[in-house]
């Protein structure tokens, strides 16, 4: 794992830009209540000592499936639930890093509208009984950058952005379908002009047709507002789009993490190839090669020994099932938790063009 | 996932109706409010309208019980003991129809044998009804004092029960029409004060969850195990029998608010927890929101309108507990008038026998009971008008 | 995979070309509710043939699953089929005999001995299909009593052969387990043994593997065409998903709203799509292994709620191509174009047979 000292900024090599978001141990654990009494017996971990950075301006993507915990770390690392340990430091943009995890929720107020989260599902992230003005506008009500009048004309504003008509601000969100509340969601989570945003799944509830619309907005909405962004999702296609790095989640863990294409075509996680070789592609002539895993997913609450995937693992060894690996820098950029990444040769995605 | 985005069932229009007036309509559902949204799902409940025109006439009955019964409830005349219903006539013996209702004076013989009084109708005394005549003072709410009823007879010799009258010659139905004030009234208090109580603890309990959240519980179900009659009779016989009917009436309904909010504060903690899951009020969190703003401006209103079902169904309950607890003589007593006590006169198996017109107090409460029922259940399934 | 390199229709177990197994002609399930009527398949003709794997592919309200539940008959009120034929070519012993099913009651015992034992059909939900209160290896047998002469020791350790085709672990076990007992990836695997109990001739998957992971889906993509090649069995299989569509069928059916705008043979549909729609989607959806970046292209506009489609042809205002006058007032024929491809096009008029 890579040491980086606290309070200097590392900046990314090839970019230049600064780190924004520094995760370092990251851990969200869930105790398991037993018996009459509820005793706690044991925990669930679903965030299990992850760390990545997100740079300046990027995207990163967290990509993996069901119970992995994406989910989790996304929303523990805006605080919107309270992590078990770890740290999440924050580089203001005075230059000063502080750690989230670390604040009181005083001290965390005023931080709160440079993060903020686009949630999967357009039908339970808003509000029904609060019209589009209250809900766009509420961020900027609780942050006090508006009040009155000005709180219409930013919300406006907003809509507009989105593609959406101002006058739509009266309407309540039953008057709109899916994709119309999934730009609601986005209008809300830019209000406050936030630096860095959390897009939790954001299309995957959306329709074929209406993805295309959406995921345009969303790359254009960081070219104007100069956003970073935490995609989270499921969809290789998708994250392959419109992600600049990628990292893959497994049962709590990061298994892998680097720049997209490179963990596209060569990736060096079996985990990581299985997924790949198990999306769907959309051309007819690639023949699906699946490598099909064996089992199921285990259950989070009793992980395997040693390395969580080598139950599943087509090269697993005896070292494998003894100690977990180290998540570490193999190739430059390029970051991986697995004892033989340095002699397997994985398959990756052949490029279609 | 449908692409409809109006949620059923607001699309009012045929398919033949004008581009113009669909926009109209559809702008109208789009702004419509949770509330308007409740009331046009709820209107298409016909129970649920007839049990709410019902409620409201009730309530309107209860509050202005003085000027609609047509006597005071302690008028007597032993000469009516137990006189059955009085035949309200539109057209006489002769076959000629008169407009206004009208009613033959009584013509009562004792029965040698049984020693009671049989009573028929004397066809020549003919005694026409009319509105708004003078009759039996009274003190309007005990304060203003009057004499206008809103009908009967303007002959004051001229005696008529439109529900027959009881052992003491009192009319049972201007009886009936004063029990209402208090039948209907201890549910609505004993509501309010089991809404406070329950909307709190269920509250603390569902927001909180974790240790607070079980012990309240454990609590709930203590209380809930407890047989309900001897706690009813252990609780009113904690009350001195020589308290005034008024302060009885406010013991009573203190002591079934107690015991009644345990339903209540189950329902507003299973909101409480299903709300705090859901997406909208961990955005509102994200966004810097309070936790008193989230608590009351997003899961209150969230919630309310099952609140408000709630309460109107646990409004039935209140009125037959207290219905029950007077019946059995432990809830209030004479001099207080309520539909349970009147059915004490009703315990005699040989007075209802030939006087079954006792029972009807019974009758009102089932009347009262069943359309807060059916009001209530239109109100639920139009709490929550966003179909999910 | 061998199967896919066809550029016309599948071949079959016999010389002599594909031999149909279900005509299906301007089918129209319409539904009467309060709000007004819902055309929820409105004119669909395509034909599934023997063995093959057909997709058929659409967004929300394009009435895709309805269609499917229309060939089974198990269509919920007040959902009717109003008009059309669904020719169903049976084969009994060496003769043959067309039914069609549009005309036969839901309820009625034909229906029911083809439904289940002669067609099949899984859902995206496995719990749809599978009774919480019932073991597994109950309701199996119970699908096999129904259609099958067995006793029922007979019957269950043909559940449990099934459990194991279809790649449950440890089936003797399984078997009498509840389907709350199983991950959804099996309890998807039970609803297939389920469904494949009596050897179907046609199975229908209604989005199975759109509520998976894309590993579990994996394996049930490949459990599925596994077993179809083992029991020569048609599969439809329902999506929204192009890849699985491009991975797993061999010829395509695209609809939008209620109607079939195009059909073709699975490398025509995603190398040379005709429909303005079909080319809209390819354009719109991100492949997985292009490198370039560039924008998507989406569809203009959105779905039209269906209470209120448009006149002509469905897709006119969202078009790029529509010719004022002509798609937005009149039908557009089904034009048959070379290789069995079929469009539902104003664009196509006069390029092949009406």
């Amino acid at each position: 794992m890579i040491q980086m000292p606290v309070q200097t900024t590392p900046t990314a090599k090839e970019t230049g830009r600064p780190v924004l978001l520094d995760v370092r141990n990251l851990q969200k654990y869930f105790p398991i209540r037993t018996g009459v009494f509820q005793h706690v017996t044991g925990s669930v971990k679903a965030v299990d000592n992850i760390s990545f950075a997100i740079y300046e301006g990027e995207t990163l993507g967290l990509v993996g499936e069901s119970g992995c915990g994406k989910t989790t770390a996304g929303r523990c690392v805006l605080r919107g639930i309270e992590p078990t340990g770890g740290e999440i430091l924050y580089r203001k943009p005075t230059g000063e890093t502080v750690d989230l995890a670390q604040l009181d929720k005083k001290a965390l107020a005023p931080l709160r509208r440079d993060l903020q989260m686009i949630f999967q599902d357009p039908y339970s992230s808003l509000n029904p009984r609060w019209t589009l003005l209250d809900i766009v506008g509420e961020p900027l009500l609780v942050n006090h950058i508006a009040s009155g009048k000005e709180i219409e004309d930013r919300v406006a504003d907003l809509l507009k952005r989105v593609g959406l008509r101002p006058e739509y601000m009266r309407r309540y969100p039953h008057a709109f379908s899916g994709g119309e509340r999934q730009r609601v969601g986005i209008a809300r989570a830019l209000a406050t002009r936030p630096r860095l945003v959390v897009a939790d799944e954001p299309v995957s509830a959306l329709d074929v047709s209406v993805r295309a619309q959406t995921l345009n907005l969303l790359q254009d909405l960081q070219s104007e507002f100069q956003l970073t962004y935490l995609f989270i999702s499921h969809d290789l296609s998708v994250v392959e789009h419109i992600c600049d790095r990628v990292a893959v989640m497994y049962l709590g863990k990061i298994v892998e993490m680097a720049e997209t294409e490179a963990l596209y075509t060569n990736p060096l996680h079996p985990y990581t190839e299985a997924l790949m070789s198990a999306a769907p592609k959309t051309d007819p002539d690639i023949k699906p090669n699946r490598i099909v895993l064996e089992g199921e997913v285990p259950n989070p609450a009793n992980p395997p020994s040693g390395c969580y995937f080598h139950p599943r693992c087509r090269y697993a060894v005896e070292r494998c099932k003894l100690e977990a690996p180290v998540f570490e820098e193999v190739k430059p950029g390029h970051f991986t938790a697995c004892h033989r990444a340095r002699e397997l040769t994985l398959r990756g995605i052949p490029s279609a063009d | 996932m449908r692409n409809i985005s109006l949620p059923f069932p607001f699309r009012k229009k045929g398919p033949g109706k004008a581009a113009g007036f669909e926009e109209k309509a559809d702008e109208q559902v789009y702004v419509a409010s949770q509330w308007q949204l409740m009331w046009w799902k709820f209107r298409k409940h016909r129970m649920a309208m007839v049990g709410g025109v019902i409620v409201i006439l009730l309530y309107i009955m209860a509050a202005f019980v003085e000027i609609i019964a047509p006597y005071n409830p302690e008028t007597q005349d032993a000469r009516y003991a137990y006189r059955p219903p009085t035949k309200i006539h539109f057209v006489d013996r002769a076959g000629r129809f008169y407009i206004t209702p009208f009613f033959y004076g009584t013509h009562s013989e004792r029965d040698l044998e049984t020693l009671s009084l049989r009573f028929s109708e004397d066809y020549q005394k003919i005694y026409p009804l009319r509105f708004f005549v003078r009759g039996d003072e009274y003190r309007l709410w005990g304060l203003i004092p009057m004499d206008i009823h809103l009908f009967g007879s303007p002959d004051p010799e001229a005696r008529f029960f439109l529900m027959g009258a009881d052992k003491q010659g009192r009319d049972m139905f201007s009886r009936i029409v004063y029990g209402s004030r208090i039948s209907m009234s201890v549910g609505l208090l004993g509501v309010v004060l089991s809404f406070l109580l329950g909307i709190i603890i269920g509250g603390v309990s569902g927001y909180y969850g974790g240790t607070v959240d079980t012990i309240i519980q454990r609590v709930i179900e203590f209380l809930r195990s407890i047989p309900t009659i001897p706690l009813w009779m252990s609780l009113s016989a904690a009350l001195p029998a020589n308290w005034p009917p008024v302060r009885m009436y406010f013991g009573i309904t203190i002591i079934l608010s107690l015991i009644g909010w345990t339903g209540l504060a189950r329902v507003v903690r299973g909101r409480f927890l299903a709300l705090r899951e859901e997406d909208f009020v961990m955005a509102a969190k994200i966004s810097g929101s309070s936790e008193s703003r989230i608590i009351f401006r997003h899961m209150v209103p969230s919630f309310f309108s099952h609140i408000i079902a709630a309460l109107t169904l646990s409004v039935p309950e209140m009125i037959l507990s207290e219905t029950s607890l007077s019946f059995l003589g432990l809830g209030l007593r004479y001099p207080a008038i309520s539909w349970g006590v009147l059915l004490q006169d009703a315990q005699n198996i040989r007075a209802v026998a030939s006087a079954p017109w006792l029972m009807l107090p019974g009758a009102a409460v089932v009347l009262a009971v069943l359309a807060l029922n059916f009001l209530g259940d239109g109100l639920r399934d139009a709490a929550d008008p966003y179909g999910r | 995979m061998e199967e896919q390199t066809l550029t016309t229709t599948p071949t079959q177990e016999q010389s002599g070309g594909p031999k149909l197994l279900v005509e299906i002609e301007n089918l129209k399930t319409y539904f009467k509710l309060d709000e007004g009527l819902v055309k929820a398949v409105d004119g669909v003709t395509f034909d599934i043939y023997r063995g093959e794997t057909l997709g058929i592919v659409g967004e929300s309200g394009c009435g895709k699953s309805i269609t499917a539940r229309s060939i089974l008959q198990i269509i919920d009120p007040p959902g009717k089929i109003v008009e059309g034929s669904i020719r169903y070519h049976r084969a009994k012993g060496t003769q043959e005999q067309v039914i069609d099913i549009a005309q036969i009651k839901p309820n009625s015992p034909l229906m029911r001995s083809i439904r289940g034992e002669e067609m099949a059909m899984i859902f995206q939900e496995p719990m749809t299909s599978l009774s919480p209160v019932y073991t597994i290896g109950n309701q199996i047998i119970e699908a096999i009593q129904l259609h099958r002469k067995m006793t029922k020791q007979e019957a269950r350790n043909e559940a449990i052969d099934l459990l194991r085709k279809v790649g449950i672990a440890n089936p003797e076990q399984r078997v009498d387990e509840y389907p709350h007992q199983l991950s959804g990836g099996m309890r998807q695997r039970a609803m297939i043994a389920m469904a494949l109990s009596c050897h179907p001739r046609l199975l229908l998957a209604d989005e199975p593997t759109t509520a998976l992971d894309v590993t579990t889906q994996s394996q049930i993509l490949e459990l599925m065409l596994e077993l179809k090649r083992e029991m020569g069995m048609a599969i439809v299989m329902i999506t929204h998903d192009l890849g699985v569509v491009a991975e797993m069928a061999q010829r395509v059916v695209v609809m939008y709203l209620g109607r079939a705008v195009e059909v073709a043979d699975v490398r025509s549909l995603f190398h040379d799509p005709k429909h303005p729609y079909t080319q809209g989607l390819m354009q719109s959806v991100p492949k997985i292994g292009r490198k370039t970046r560039e924008r998507l292209q989406p569809i203009k506009g959105m779905v039209p709620n269906p209470y209120n489609r448009p006149k002509g042809c469905l897709f006119h205002p969202r078009c790029p191509q529509c010719i004022p006058g002509k798609c937005d007032l009149l039908e557009p024929p089904t034009v048959n174009l070379p290789g069995g491809r079929a469009v539902s096009c104003w664009l196509y008029e006069g390029s092949g047979q009406s």
